[in-house]
C-alpha cells in the first residue's frame, strides 16, 4: 500500500499545514486531517502490531470500527494509551507512537511470537497457565501482551460534567438523523443532536448524494442553518453517545479541546453529559462488515467505505492500484469513486453470480474487469500487499494491487439500541440484525434500522422526528420529507472463504481467526456468549465493531446453525473507550470526597494541629511542640489531662434532638436500655442495635427538658443515626408523635476534661454553679459559659472529670481562645484525638466501629442487661437467637502484656499453643500509657470474659508477646476521680 | 438511572434517592411470641421477583421523606409510586 495525497478534492484544508509526529519520524497533514489520513497521505502503510500475534498491521477502517491503528497520543502526563488514529483530529505538534511495539511497528521484536503463533491457539493462555494458579504468570503475560502505557503522573487536564434535559434526543448527524432533527425541532420543541465527528452529514461526507435536488452536503448546512435558528435546539458535534441508561438518561461524551493544540484554559478537555430525554431517535447508521479470507490482514486490505472516506473526505488516495472485493452492490460505487479520482482499478472480484444491468448502468467506467462468482483465496507482500489470488470455477490468477477494498455487508450500528433493552431481529433478506423490539422511548430510523436507501431512510426519519415531538406535546411544523434516491445496495451473504491458505482473521484487534473459531465450536463452546470469552472475540478496544457479527455467522456456520439460531452477543456500555477522567469529572483530589471542617478549624491550625481525616472530618490527631514527634504529643497530652486538664474539640459527635409527647416511648425502642424514665437534666448511656442485635452505635441521650431528648452518637454515626431514626419513624412507626432534628453541626463541642477542669471552666466565667454537689456527673445545665449561651454536659470518655460544652457553632473559634487562655494557669493542654484514644482504652471505654464489628451483640460487650428490659427495642429479637447465646462469642476483654511494656499491634491474633492451633481471638484497640507506663489494650476473645488471666501468644512482626486477660479498665477502676 | 417520581417534590433522578429494599414487611412480636424461624425469615427472606417489586425508597438528598414504589424488576420501569399511608395499588404481577 502506498497512500498519497491527491492534488485536489476532499474537505482538507491544503492551505493550512500542520506537522506532526508518528514513531519520532515528522510528517506534513492538512487542517481538517485525522491521524489517520494524514498518515495515509504519507504513504505510511505499517501503522500498528496486534495484540497476540504482533503481526503488522495497516489501516482498516476510518472511524471507531477501526481495529489495527491504536496509538500512544503524547507523552508525560497527558499521554493517553489505546487511541484510534482515525478519532484523533490532526492538531500542530501532535506526536504519536503505534502501541504494542518494540522499537517500532516497522521493526516489532514482539513478532517471535508470530513465528510461534501453532502454540498460541485460542484458550491457549486458560489451558497452559492454570496450574497451580493463573496469578503467578498473570504479570508476566500482561507486560508481554499490554497494548498502551497509562500516564504515571496526575491528569493536568481540566473535565467538566453536565446534567441536561430535552424533549427528542437524536443521536447521529447524517442525513436520517439530521431529518429527524430538522422536522423535531420546527415546532418549538428542546431538541438536541449529537454527532461524533467534526462535522455534520455522515456518510455524505464521502458518498456524494442528492437531497431535495441539491447536493447532500449543501442540504447538510441548510438543515443546520434551520437548527440554529430554533432557539430550543442544540446541536453538538464531536460528542458521541457512550451509553444508553434506565429511563432514557443517555451518556455523551463531548470532545471539547482534543482538537486543538494547546487547549484554552476557560475550557475543559472533555465534557460528560448525562442527559434525560423524553424521546430518543437512533440514527447511529452502519458499520460495514469485512469477508474474511486467507490473508486478510496485510497491510492494504482496507473496509471499501473507507476507501472511499479517504479519498473523497481527506483526498487520499489508499494506493495506486486497487482491487475490490464484495458480496454486494457498493462495489461498483467503490470501484467507480477510485476510478474518478485517478487510481487504477484493476478488477473488480464479486462473490455473486450475477449482478443487476441498473448497476452497471450507473458506473460511469466500463474500463474495470468483473470477475463474478469468485473469491480471493490468497494474498502475497512482505508487510504490504502486493498481490491477490481470484479463484473460481474458471479463474485461479494472481492480480498484482497494493490496495483491496473489502464489503462484506452492512451491520446497523445497535449498541445504544441494545444497551437500552431493545431486542434485535435477524433479517435473512438484507443480512442484517435489526432493531425489533423496544423497550424504552427510543426508534431507530435510516441505517441503524437497516434502511439502507437514503429515499426511504430520509422519509421515515422525518416522520419519526414528527411522532417523537407529539410524544412531549409540541406540533412539528407543515414540513415535507427531504427527497432523495431510494435504491438500496443489493447483497448476497457472504461470510468467509472457505478455501486457500493462510490465517484468516475475524478479530484484528485480538488476534482471533477461523480456525480458532473452529477450535472453541469443537470443544463446545457454542454459545455466542462463551466463543466471546473463549477466543477473546471482540473483547478488544474495538469491541467487535468489524468482528462481532462476521464471527458468529462464522460460528453458525461451523455449527450448522443460522445466523438468527446464532444469536448476538450482548453490547455494552461504553460505545467507545472512555477517558477515565472524563468520567470523573470534577470529582477528583480535594473534590472527590470533600472532607469536613470543623467551626475552630483555624485555631486548630494556629495552634500548630496536625490533621487526620476521622469519619469525614478533618481533626487535629495531636499539637505537637517545637522539637516533639507525633508519638511524644501524643504522650504529653494524655499525661497533662491525668495531671492537669486538656482541651478536645468534640464537635463532630451526633446530637439528634427528639422532641414531641411520645419521644420516650420512641427511645424506649431505639436504645437497647431503657430511656423514657430519664429525668429532665439527666444523662444516660446507651446502646443502640439494629435489627440483627448488632451493636451499631452506642452515645450518651440527655433529657433536656419535659418530652425532649437529645441522642448523642459517635462521630460517624452522626449522619447515619438521623436517617436511620428517621426511617424507623416514618416506616414503622408513623403514630408516634415526634419530631427528629438532627443538630451536629448546630452546636460545637468544647470538652475540658482533667483534675483541673473545674477550676478552669469557673476561670472562664459559668453563670451556673458548677460544683460536685449542684453538678454532679451524669447531668446536664443550660447556662450562660462566658457570656455565650451554652448546654453543658457532665461526661466524660476520659475517666477524669469532664464537661462537654457546647456552644452555638459559630462561636468555637473564640471559645476555644478563651478556655486556653482562662486555662493556661492551670496547666491545659489542646488535646488531639490521638491522646483522647488513649485516654479511653486506659479506661476500657468502648469504640463502637473499633472494638466491635458487625457481628457485636451487647453481652459481647458486657451489656447483657438489655435482656432484662420488659418492651420490645430494636434487634431485641436477635439477641436470644441461638447464635447470639453461644458460650464462646467473641467477647470484650482487657489485655497486659506479661514481661514486658510493650504496645500491642491493632489486629494481632491472640495464639495458645504456638500458631498451629488457631486465633483465639484479636486486639481490638491499643497505646501505651504514659501514666502507667506500659501498654494497655482491648481484644475480642473466644468466651473471654471467663478467661481472666489466661496468658496468650501474640505475634509482632517478628516478634512474640505473652499477654494475660485482664478486666478492660486500666485506669481508676472504682471511677473516683471521674465523679470527683 | 431511574428517574423517580417524589411523591411530594415531583420526578427527580435516581442520584437523590436511597432504596430500602422490600416493603410491606410486617414486624413480628412481641417477641417472646416470635419463633427463631420466624424471625429469621423476617430477617433474611425476601421476594425477588421476576416483575412488580414494592419496594421503600427515600428521596435523601431532598425531601427526606419515605414512601412506596413498585418496580418492574425486568424492564427498571416505575410502575406506582405511593406515600407510606397509601394502599398497595394493585398492579399486574
Ligand atoms: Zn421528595
Amino acid at each position: 500500500m502506498s497512500g498519497r495525497r491527491l492534488d485536489q478534492g476532499g474537505q482538507v484544508d491544503r492551505s493550512q499545514p500542520l506537522s506532526f509526529t508518528f514513531e519520532g519520524r515528522a510528517y506534513t497533514g492538512f487542517v481538517g486531517d485525522t491521524l489517520a489520513s494524514a498518515l495515509l497521505a504519507n504513504g505510511v502503510s505499517v501503522v500498528g502490531r496486534s495484540f497476540k500475534l504482533h503481526r503488522p498491521r495497516g489501516l482498516f477502517a476510518a472511524g471507531s470500527d477501526e481495529p489495527n491503528a491504536l496509538v500512544q497520543l503524547e507523552t508525560g502526563a497527558r499521554t493517553e494509551p489505546n487511541l484510534k488514529a482515525t478519532e484523533i483530529e490532526l492538531y500542530e505538534g501532535l506526536s504519536a507512537r503505534a502501541v504494542n511495539c518494540w522499537p517500532s511497528a516497522r521493526f516489532d521484536l514482539g513478532a517471535v511470537n508470530g513465528l510461534a503463533d501453532r502454540f498460541f491457539p485460542a484458550g491457549f493462555y486458560y489451558k497452559t497457565f492454570m496450574w497451580p494458579d493463573w496469578h503467578l504468570y498473570e504479570w508476566a503475560i500482561r507486560r508481554a501482551a499490554g497494548l498502551g502505557k497509562a500516564p504515571k503522573d496526575a491528569d493536568p487536564d481540566r473535565y467538566d460534567m453536565r446534567f441536561a434535559h430535552c424533549d427528542v434526543l437524536v443521536v447521529g448527524g447524517g442525513p436520517a438523523g439530521l431529518a429527524a432533527a430538522r422536522a423535531a425541532a420546527s415546532g418549538g420543541a428542546r431538541v438536541m443532536l449529537v454527532e461524533q465527528d467534526a462535522a455534520l452529514g455522515g456518510r455524505l461526507n464521502w458518498d456524494a448524494a442528492a437531497i431535495d435536488g441539491t447536493d447532500g452536503l449543501a442540504w447538510t448546512d441548510k438543515v443546520l442553518e434551520e437548527l440554529d435558528a430554533a432557539e430550543e435546539a442544540q446541536v453538538l458535534t464531536r460528542t458521541t453517545a457512550i451509553g444508553y441508561f434506565d429511563h432514557n438518561l443517555i451518556g455523551l461524551v463531548e470532545r471539547v479541546s482534543d482538537h486543538v493544540e494547546q487547549a484554552d484554559s476557560d475550557k475543559p478537555r472533555q465534557r460528560f453529559w448525562q442527559v434525560r430525554a423524553g424521546q430518543v431517535i437512533l440514527a447511529t447508521g452502519v458499520e460495514e462488515r469485512p469477508i474474511v479470507f486467507p490473508g486478510n490482514d496485510r497491510p492494504g486490505v482496507m473496509m471499501a467505505s473507507a476507501v472511499r472516506r479517504y479519498l473523497n473526505q481527506y483526498g487520499v488516495a489508499a494506493g495506486q492500484s486497487a482491487v475490490i472485493f464484495a458480496n454486494n452492490d457498493e462495489a461498483y460505487l467503490t470501484a467507480d469513486t477510485l476510478h474518478a479520482a485517478g487510481v487504477e482499478v484493476a478488477a473488480i472480484v464479486d462473490t455473486r453470480v450475477s449482478v443487476s444491468p441498473d448497476v452497471l448502468a450507473a458506473m460511469s467506467t466500463r474500463a474495470v474487469p468483473i470477475y463474478s462468482e469468485v473469491q480471493i483465496t490468497a494474498t502475497r507482500g512482505r508487510k504490504a500487499l502486493s498481490s491477490v489470488l481470484v479463484s473460481g470455477a474458471q479463474v485461479d490468477e494472481w492480480i498484482d494491487c497494493d490496495l483491496l477494498a473489502v464489503s462484506g455487508g452492512f451491520n446497523p450500528r445497535l449498541q445504544l439500541f441494545r444497551q437500552s433493552g431493545g431486542k434485535p431481529d435477524y433479517d435473512e433478506a438484507k443480512a442484517m440484525f435489526v432493531p425489533d423490539l423496544s423497550v424504552q422511548a427510543e426508534t431507530s430510523v435510516g441505517g441503524a434500522a437497516g434502511e439502507l436507501g437514503l429515499g426511504e431512510a430520509l422519509t421515515v426519519a422525518h416522520e419519526a422526528g414528527v411522532a417523537a415531538v407529539a410524544e412531549s406535546g409540541y406540533r412539528a411544523a407543515d414540513l415535507v420529507a427531504p427527497v432523495a434516491d431510494s435504491r438500496a445496495p443489493q447483497l448476497t451473504p457472504f461470510w468467509r472463504v472457505d478455501e486457500g491458505k493462510g490465517k484468516a482473521f475475524v478479530d484484528f484487534q485480538n488476534d482471533v481467526t477461523v480456525e480458532d473459531i473452529a477450535l472453541s465450536a469443537r470443544e463446545n463452546f457454542v454459545s455466542v456468549e462463551h466463543l466471546k470469552r473463549y477466543t477473546t472475540l471482540g473483547m478488544a478496544p474495538d469491541q467487535g465493531k468489524t468482528s462481532g457479527v462476521t464471527g458468529l455467522a462464522i460460528l453458525g456456520e461451523l455449527t450448522g446453525r443460522s445466523v438468527a439460531e446464532t444469536g448476538a452477543t450482548a453490547d455494552r456500555f461504553p460505545f467507545v473507550p472512555t477517558a477515565l477522567g472524563t468520567l470523573a469529572g470534577q470529582a477528583r483530589g480535594e473534590l472527590f470526597r470533600p472532607i469536613k471542617r470543623m467551626a475552630a478549624h483555624e485555631v486548630h491550625e494556629e495552634l500548630g494541629a496536625v490533621f487526620e481525616e476521622y469519619g469525614g472530618w478533618a481533626r487535629p490527631a495531636y499539637y505537637p511542640e517545637p522539637g516533639e514527634s507525633g508519638w511524644d504529643a501524643e504522650q504529653r497530652e494524655a499525661l497533662c489531662v491525668r495531671q492537669a486538664a486538656g482541651l478536645f474539640d468534640g464537635s463532630p459527635l451526633g446530637k439528634i434532638e427528639v422532641v414531641g409527647p411520645d419521644a420516650g416511648t420512641f427511645l424506649d425502642r431505639i436504645y437497647a436500655n431503657r430511656l423514657s424514665n430519664l429525668k429532665p437534666g439527666r444523662l444516660r448511656y446507651g446502646l443502640m442495635l439494629n435489627e440483627l442485635g448488632v451493636v451499631i452505635d452506642d452515645g450518651v441521650a440527655a433529657c433536656l427538658g419535659e418530652n425532649h431528648f437529645m441522642v448523642g452518637t459517635t462521630g460517624a454515626g452522626a449522619d447515619t443515626i438521623a436517617a436511620w431514626l428517621e426511617e424507623w419513624h416514618q416506616t414503622e412507626w408513623p403514630e408516634l408523635d415526634i419530631v427528629i432534628a438532627p443538630m451536629t453541626q448546630q452546636w460545637g463541642v468544647l470538652t475540658l476534661s482533667g483534675p483541673r477542669a473545674r477550676d478552669i471552666l469557673d476561670a472562664v466565667g459559668v453563670e451556673a454553679d458548677i460544683s460536685a454537689e449542684a453538678f454532679p456527673h451524669m447531668r446536664f445545665i443550660e447556662t450562660n459559659v462566658a457570656g455565650v449561651p451554652a448546654r453543658i454536659f457532665r461526661v466524660s470518655f476520659t475517666g477524669e472529670l469532664s464537661y462537654e460544652v457546647n456552644v452555638p457553632a459559630r462561636r468555637m473559634p473564640d471559645m476555644w481562645r478563651a478556655f486556653m487562655t482562662a486555662g493556661q494557669p492551670f496547666g491545659l493542654s489542646s488535646v488531639g484525638l490521638d491522646a483522647w484514644m488513649v485516654l479511653r482504652t486506659e479506661k476500657g471505654y468502648l469504640h463502637v466501629g473499633a472494638d466491635t464489628d458487625g457481628a457485636t451483640v451487647p453481652d459481647d460487650i458486657g451489656w447483657a442487661r438489655v435482656m432484662k428490659k420488659q418492651s420490645d427495642f430494636i434487634g431485641r429479637r436477635s439477641l436470644t437467637q441461638p447464635e447470639n447465646l453461644r458460650t464462646d462469642r467473641y467477647q470484650l476483654v482487657g489485655l497486659e502484656t506479661v514481661g514486658s511494656n510493650a504496645m500491642l499491634p491493632v489486629g494481632a491474633h491472640l495464639f495458645m499453643g504456638g500458631a498451629d492451633g488457631g486465633s483465639e481471638g484479636y486486639v481490638t484497640s491499643s497505646g501505651f500509657s504514659p501514666t502507667l507506663q506500659h501498654g494497655v489494650a482491648l481484644a475480642m476473645v473466644k468466651g473471654g470474659r471467663a478467661r481472666m488471666g489466661q496468658v496468650f501468644e501474640v505475634r509482632m512482626d517478628k516478634a512474640l508477646h505473652r499477654a494475660r486477660i485482664v478486666d478492660p479498665c486500666f485506669y481508676d477502676p472504682s471511677g473516683d476521680r471521674l465523679n470527683d | 438511572m431511574l428517574r423517580i417520581t417524589c411523591p411530594y417534590c415531583g420526578p427527580r433522578d435516581e442520584l437523590e434517592f436511597r432504596c430500602g429494599g422490600e416493603a410491606h414487611i410486617v414486624r413480628p412480636g412481641p417477641p417472646e411470641t416470635v419463633s427463631d424461624e420466624d424471625w429469621g425469615a423476617y430477617l433474611f427472606q425476601r421476594q425477588n421477583p421476576v416483575g412488580a417489586h414494592h419496594e421503600r425508597w427515600v428521596h435523601e438528598g431532598g425531601c427526606r421523606q419515605w414512601f412506596h414504589l413498585v418496580r418492574d424488576t425486568r424492564t427498571h420501569e416505575v410502575i406506582a409510586v405511593y406515600k407510606m399511608d397509601e394502599p398497595k395499588p394493585e398492579v399486574p404481577e
